[in-house]
């Protein structure tokens, strides 16, 4: 029978098949593939939030303004100094993981082993403290009013400093009150209230001469515009609707509600990928352990697994930026 | 990458690790700085429709991703063809999303403070 071996004349050439022209293995050749088109991913939602930002540049709410918790450091403003501990944390677990690489290339398995597993256990600090970030948004810390227009109005004292909405408000009584489980028969869930109504805020406001209204609106100097007295009532009663008390998908106390949906959104789907990174490491982890890549030969799954990690401290180099410091 | 197995080398493949954890918590820490001090003259200079201090954040985001990508991926050991193909492709695409978008968006905004409806009532 004849042969169907087809020539083509390329043979012995680089691209003649038969080689590695770009001198990588498939996998690792296909994990810097998957990482463009994942960091392509990430650009379009970056590239979105910047979209939104420059839509409502006037009134985007300020980052330092918005995250300046630190563990037990109640009341404390003290923008940034978490997030950058974040950061430090995923460049180090960067640093261990390339150093296990590095370990692999000597076939030294038990140093691999330390230091996969500190890079596993920077990946769990990460999350965690990405938890606690949520947390943090999501429950709120002084509430504001809500406007007719979506926007809203937040309080601060002669100082400038921030007014919580609890300090502020003056019950009420017969004001709003939480259906409870005892009162009544066929009870699933209560309404969630406010912890103050709007009339509450502002009966108290009015008793309280030192408090000011401050809007989103962005002066020259990069601070938020604070109205007078006079003005802040004003406001107030012609276009108050509500209280927003944290952050969620469709209100915002820190300001654009949009603001919140790409914090969600974005960190979320970071979070999504730290999560898994430290899935995959563990996986791994377990394989060094029980010596499959001693037997191997080689430890190129380190490497390639190593790269996806990297590049997850990549993309938060990136979304640090653009939602903290920018 | 063909892979040296004397000590020589290794040494300085883990010294070059930290001379890049240096440079990148240095980075880091003086972006972070900056965030907080938020000198007045950066902050009030504006260049190319931003301001100079976010200049200064995204130049030194770039400076950092160079070094992780380079160093921590091993991308300057790769072949100049692999480089390229994930390195230019990424510039090219992300360069032009951003700004087609931040185009549109500022135009937006210019719609919305100049046009006849009110959106904030």
């Amino acid at each position: 029978m004849e042969a169907t071996v087809v020539r083509t004349g390329t043979e012995g050439k680089t691209w003649g098949g038969g080689n590695q022209p770009l001198k990588a293995s498939y996998g690792k050749m296909m994990m810097w593939f998957f990482i463009l088109s994942d960091a392509l991913t990430f650009s379009g939602f970056l590239a979105a939030y910047g979209f939104s930002r420059f839509k409502f540049i006037d009134s985007w709410p300020i980052a330092d303004n918005v995250f300046t918790h630190f563990p037990f450091l109640h009341g404390v403003d003290a923008p940034m100094y978490y997030v950058a501990f974040m950061t430090f944390i995923l460049i180090f677990s960067s640093v261990t993981m390339v150093l296990a690489v590095d370990a692999g290339h000597y076939m030294k398995q038990s140093k691999v082993i330390l230091y996969l597993f500190l890079t596993i256990v920077g990946g769990f600090i990460f999350v965690g403290s990405q938890a606690w970030e949520w947390t943090n948004f999501i429950k709120g810390e002084y509430g504001a009013v809500l406007t007719k227009g979506g926007n809203v109005l937040q309080f601060v004292d002669g100082e400038g400093e921030r007014v919580s909405i609890n300090d502020l408000g003056v019950e009420i009584p017969g004001g709003v009150a939480e259906h409870e489980r005892q009162n009544g028969i066929w009870f699933d869930t209560g309404e969630t209230t406010n912890s103050f109504s709007l009339e509450e805020v502002m009966t108290g406001f009015k008793a309280n001469e030192d408090v000011f209204v401050k809007t989103q609106v962005n002066k020259e100097d990069g601070t938020k515009t604070i109205l007078s007295r006079e003005e802040s009532l004003n406001k107030l009663e012609k276009e108050g609707v509500g209280i927003v008390e944290g952050a969620n998908l469709q209100h915002n106390e820190y300001g654009a509600p949009l603001f919140a949906d790409f914090f969600f959104f974005i960190t979320g789907f970071h979070g999504f990928h730290v999560f898994s990174g430290v899935m995959i490491n563990i996986v791994i982890f377990f394989n060094v352990i029980i010596g499959t890549y001693e037997r191997r030969g080689s430890y190129e799954m380190v490497e390639k697994v190593a790269l996806y990690w990297h590049f997850v401290d990549l993309v938060w180099v990136f979304v640090f930026t653009f939602f903290y410091l920018v | 990458m063909a892979h040296d197995t004397t000590t020589g080398h290794h040494e300085s493949a883990v010294k070059r690790i930290w001379t890049v954890f240096a440079i990148l918590s240095v980075v880091t820490i003086v972006e972070v700085a900056l965030g907080i001090i938020r000198p007045a003259f950066l902050e009030h200079t504006s260049f190319l429709a931003m301001k100079l201090l976010n200049w200064i954040f995204i130049i030194l985001t770039l400076y950092k991703a160079y070094y992780i990508t380079w160093a921590f991926m091993h991308m300057e050991h790769e072949t100049k063809g692999l480089r390229r193909a994930v390195v230019w492709t990424a510039l090219f695409l992300i360069t032009y999303l951003i700004f087609i978008l931040l185009t549109e968006g500022d135009y937006i905004y210019e719609v919305y403070k100049n046009g006849q409806v009110a959106w904030d009532f």
